[in-house]
């Protein structure tokens, strides 16, 4: 019997397809979330919107709100740390967490190193904006792979243009010789050997979610269209005029992606939909993408 | 091997979880898959595989698209496998109200009864049917197992404990065959279950 494992670890992220993982601040929004038929939940103290909004240092939550949620739900419960604050995700371990974000959307504790997520027993999800640091956060050790788009935004151009240069990438692998992959590999500067198994597979080794922007039903069926395996849902849903609806509409969604009518259903009556940002709108050094390389 | 099968279609349920391994493992074993999301799709396979996943996000679709009713239906007398959150569908006693129990499988568990995901394992455990093999199974966050009525057969147990189990056209597992490259299980559904239930009928 083996705990920890990486098999294990990616496992979980199996489980999590075709679902939508939603940020919660508290117990309330997390049972909210879970009724609404959400695969998973990110306990986080600020959601994207509000840490933009307020500024300051954003860290881990508190591990009291951590247990709360996970004393109301039965559903997965993930957290996030800083990039590169290997301290913190050693206690969300102990807080028995059930995945770790290690996220741009909280403030760096490292400029250079990201966790080595190999160490430890619970899986990790990092974001990516192309396929080269989507494989180094894999060479680490995670899990799972999100687009990192850009959080609290409410805008899908980020997180579109980071599935597509994902996918892309992972299309012309597809179609190297052997001798050309290696090239690639320092062009992309990701690890040889997660090239050329990505390059085999056609696909990433890990599981490939959606993050950052996504607010509407619409938003959902466009990253499920360009390849997104699940999506996590932040700022859009409690930022939204009606955060029940709109998070069960988006759940509905994302079963029924490829469906222009059920689509058009689910999105009926909703109330307005997060006011969102232009990504121009967004003070140069403050985009959350930037983060971590 | 499942020649005999090439004009039967074994449904996959498609609402949420993953899904598409479980259509690969029938591509694998030569079995016509397919995608499960509507009551007329529903009616159009001859089995159905119920994958893992989270058994509240299921339960609240197959709630919003009316498919408790054709489903409770189906499973009673088809062919049927579930995987960890697709055996919970199947049996007749949860632990939530949240989550809904088909009965098509006298079993009574517990939801995440090996614990939360620094509890999951992997094991490899003998089968009943693969001559004591060992299958090389991961159990996800897995349900457990507290009691099986008197038409159901254990087919394999880790540490004492039933993790796979089936009746006449029922087959369940608390861990994932659907992970691993291991067909062992999905061509037992096959054979004994879809092919032998019509040598029944």
């Amino acid at each position: 019997m083996e705990k920890g494992s990486f098999e294990v670890k990616v496992g979980l992220a199996e489980m999590l397809k075709g679902g939508v993982i939603m940020d919660v601040t508290n117990a309330e929004q997390a049972k909210m979330a879970e009724d609404a038929g959400a695969v998973a939940v990110m306990a986080l103290e600020r959601i994207p919107a509000d840490i933009r909004e307020d500024g300051g240092i954003a860290r881990m939550s508190n591990p009291k709100m951590i247990k709360d949620i996970q004393k109301i739900v039965s559903i997965p419960v993930m957290a996030k740390c800083r990039i590169g604050h290997f301290a913190e995700a050693q206690i969300l371990e102990a807080l028995e967490v059930d995945f770790v974000d290690e996220s741009e959307v909280l403030t760096p504790a490292d400029e250079k190193n990201h966790i080595d997520k190999n160490k430890f027993k619970i899986p990790f999800v990092c974001g990516c904006r192309d396929l080269g640091e989507a494989l180094r956060r894999i060479g680490e050790g995670a899990a799972m792979i999100r687009t990192k788009g850009e959080a609290g935004s409410g805008n899908i151009v980020e997180a579109v243009r980071h599935m597509r240069s994902v996918i892309g990438d992972i299309k012309a692998l597809t179609v190297m010789s052997e001798d050309e992959l290696m090239a690639e590999s320092k062009r992309l500067s990701a690890p040889y050997e997660l090239v050329k198994q990505t390059a085999k597979l056609g696909k990433l080794p890990v599981p490939n979610f959606a993050a950052g922007g996504i607010a509407t039903p619409a938003d959902a069926s466009l990253m499920m269209q360009l390849g997104a395996e699940t999506l996590f849902v932040g700022s859009g849903i409690f930022k939204s005029e009606d955060p029940p609806a709109r998070a069960k509409a988006m759940v509905e969604a994302t079963t029924h992606w490829d469906k222009p009518e059920i689509l058009a259903r689910v999105s009926e009556g909703l109330l307005e939909a997060m006011k969102g940002i232009d990504i121009s709108e967004i003070p140069e050094g403050q985009l959350l993408q930037e983060r971590g390389w | 091997m499942v020649e005999e099968s090439s004009n039967k279609t074994v449904g996959v349920l498609a609402l949420q979880g993953d899904f598409e391994k479980h259509l690969s493992a029938l591509y694998e074993v030569g079995v016509n898959g397919k995608l499960v999301r509507t009551e007329t799709e529903l009616l159009s396979v001859d089995g159905l595989i119920i994958p893992g996943g989270e058994s509240t996000a299921m339960t609240k679709l197959i709630m919003t698209f009316a498919l408790e009713e054709p489903l409770t239906e189906f499973v009673k007398t088809k062919p049927v496998m579930g995987t960890c959150a697709g055996m919970i569908l199947l049996s007749n006693q949860t632990d939530s109200d949240s989550v809904i129990g088909f009965g098509a499988i006298n079993i009574e568990l517990e939801r995440n009864g090996f614990g939360r995901q620094l509890d999951s394992f992997s094991a490899d455990i003998p089968l009943e049917f693969t001559n004591g093999n060992p299958f090389h199974a991961l159990f996800i966050r897995a349900p457990k197992i507290l009691n099986t009525g008197e038409d159901v057969i254990s087919l394999a147990t880790h540490d004492g404990e039933t993790v796979m189990a089936r009746n006449s056209n029922v087959l369940v597992t608390s861990f994932h065959p659907e992970l691993t490259d291991n067909l062992a299980i999905h061509k037992y559904f096959i054979n004994q279950i879809l092919l032998s239930k019509e040598n029944l009928n």
